[in-house]
């Protein structure tokens, strides 16, 4: 049926290459991520208790991320940390996914006051600094790890819901969603077939590129004291106890959990652009 | 017959009117020809007729009676750009099985070959996508076709070959069709042999001597 000329058979070969590239990172960002959260309970709690002969000693074999002024393993400490930052992240971004997409179907369906009255909500929440409002939502809720997530959760979906509500209004008046009513199809069919194939990719890149920010932010609030109580071992308690310690010379307390941040955020970044390029038909093909 | 009564349009309440008192029909079997220079309201006119746009004042009828509002409508409309008319994550056989399946025969004289069906629409040249756009309505539920401006942005050899086709169709289901564009030449040609109806009307004096 189909007749392949011999010029087409290697772009073909590099085309299947580019595809599967694509899915050997996505394979490798969500094996990293996943061995990251589960990570505490496959080294255990060993790691986090005192041991005030191994104290302050820098990354070696026997300690990849050195010890802390306690003797603490920081390998251990950061793995624990950045778990509970990802679970609280998945969690806050799950929840930004859900509000983001109700309102912005809603404001790019219904359309009218609801949605200039979902465009206004957005703009308020773009008009305050997200930090200052971070910090007010979860002292009003009362703190501590339920504030840092409703906090984080709330405050995060105003940019997934305003690309949804484009997406929305984009498609709905497309020529070919009005062709498709010419067709005789219905509304409902429409939204099945026409909107739902754009709008599910911008809502699965929008919910993993909203895991970093989610991440990054509850760090900071446990940096700046706010967050998860000291003991618990949070990337941004972490970071913060650690800049206590740096003039004196122990780089490797802040500068081994940051690394590890950095490289969480990084992985999810990746996964989200290899995720969209897989989606989007004009990258998935060649 | 498809008929437009005492249309007028305008696309809000304090906009200036597109369209002004137009009444112009289309019989079965019919090829008429809509000639004006652009921003004309020609396009909008074509979006009236076919049930795009609601007309502000006058109506529309299909043999005596209003458009239906649902189910396939037997007045389609060809849009001048195809990539805005077919859906960018669809796969082109999707795209011409969404109203009713075009018959074989007409994906071949159109030249759709089967190596297409599995491509996305960005994987097409324009020629190919109209070609793609215009099978979709090639089928015995269409009673009326509008082109709008269908093959202004082709080259010749492809602007001949769709045109022979949508001819042909028109011929043999007995399907009115409206051509509307503004270059004198083709809509004297497509009009050959049919009823010749060139709607030629305020055009500046220049352009009507070309």
């Amino acid at each position: 049926m189909t007749v392949t000329s011999p010029i087409s058979k290697p772009m073909q070969r590099f085309r299947s290459n580019r595809r599967q590239r694509i899915l050997w990172g996505i394979a490798w960002c969500a094996l990293l991520l996943v061995a990251m959260i589960l990570s505490p309970w496959v080294i255990g709690d060993d790691g986090l208790s005192p041991v005030l002969v191994q104290r302050n000693q820098p990354p070696s074999l026997v300690h990849a991320f050195g010890t802390d002024w306690l003797g603490r393993d920081m390998l251990s400490r950061s793995l624990h940390g950045m778990s509970l930052s990802l679970r609280i992240g998945l969690l806050a971004a799950g929840i930004s996914a859900l509000i983001g997409t109700g309102l912005g179907l809603a404001a790019g369906t219904l359309g009218g006051w609801v949605d200039a009255v979902v465009t206004w909500i957005i703009d308020v929440f773009f008009s305050l600094p997200h930090l200052v409002l971070l910090i007010l939502i979860a002292f009003a809720v009362g703190g501590g790890t339920t504030g840092v997530i409703i906090a984080v959760a709330v405050t995060h979906w105003t940019s997934l819901a305003r690309v949804i509500r484009a997406e929305v209004l984009q498609v709905n008046s497309s020529d070919y969603v009005r062709l498709s009513y010419r067709f005789g199809r219905s509304p409902i069919w429409i939204a099945r077939h026409h909107m739902v194939p754009h709008v599910i990719p911008q809502l699965l890149v929008g919910l993993i590129l909203l895991f970093p920010h989610a991440i990054l932010h509850e760090a900071a609030l446990s940096f700046i004291g706010i967050g998860l109580s000291p003991h618990i071992p949070a990337i941004g308690i972490i970071l913060a106890e650690s800049m206590r310690h740096l003039s004196t010379g122990y780089w490797w307390l802040g500068v081994m959990p940051g690394l590890l941040l950095l490289l969480s955020v990084k992985a999810f970044d990746w996964l989200g652009e290899n995720v969209r390029s897989l989606l989007d038909p004009k990258t998935s093909q060649g | 017959m498809l008929k437009g009564e005492g249309l007028w349009f305008r696309y809000g309440a304090r906009l200036p009117w597109v369209v002004r008192d137009r009444t112009l029909s289309v019989l079965p079997g019919e090829v008429v020809g809509l000639m004006a220079p652009s921003g004309y309201g020609k396009t909008t006119l074509g979006k009236l007729l076919a049930g795009y746009l609601m007309p502000t004042r006058g109506r529309v009828t299909l043999n005596k009676q209003l458009l239906p509002s649902r189910g396939y409508c037997p007045v389609q409309l060809v849009f001048q750009n195809p990539e805005l008319s077919v859906n960018p994550r669809w796969r082109i056989a999707r795209i011409l099985r969404e109203g009713h399946p075009p018959q074989r025969h007409y994906l071949d004289a159109l030249g759709i070959y089967p190596g297409l069906m599995t491509r996305y629409p960005h994987e097409l040249s324009g020629g190919e996508l109209q070609r793609v756009a215009i099978a979709r309505v090639l089928n015995r539920n269409t009673r009326y076709l509008i082109a709008d401006e269908m093959t202004a942005m082709l080259d010749a050899n492809t602007q001949a070959l769709i045109w022979k086709v949508v001819l042909e169709f028109a011929c043999q289901h007995h399907v009115g069709v409206m051509a509307i564009s503004h270059d004198r030449p083709l809509l004297t040609r497509i009009c050959q042999g049919h009823t010749i109806k060139l709607l030629i009307d305020s055009i500046p004096a220049s352009l009507a001597k070309a």
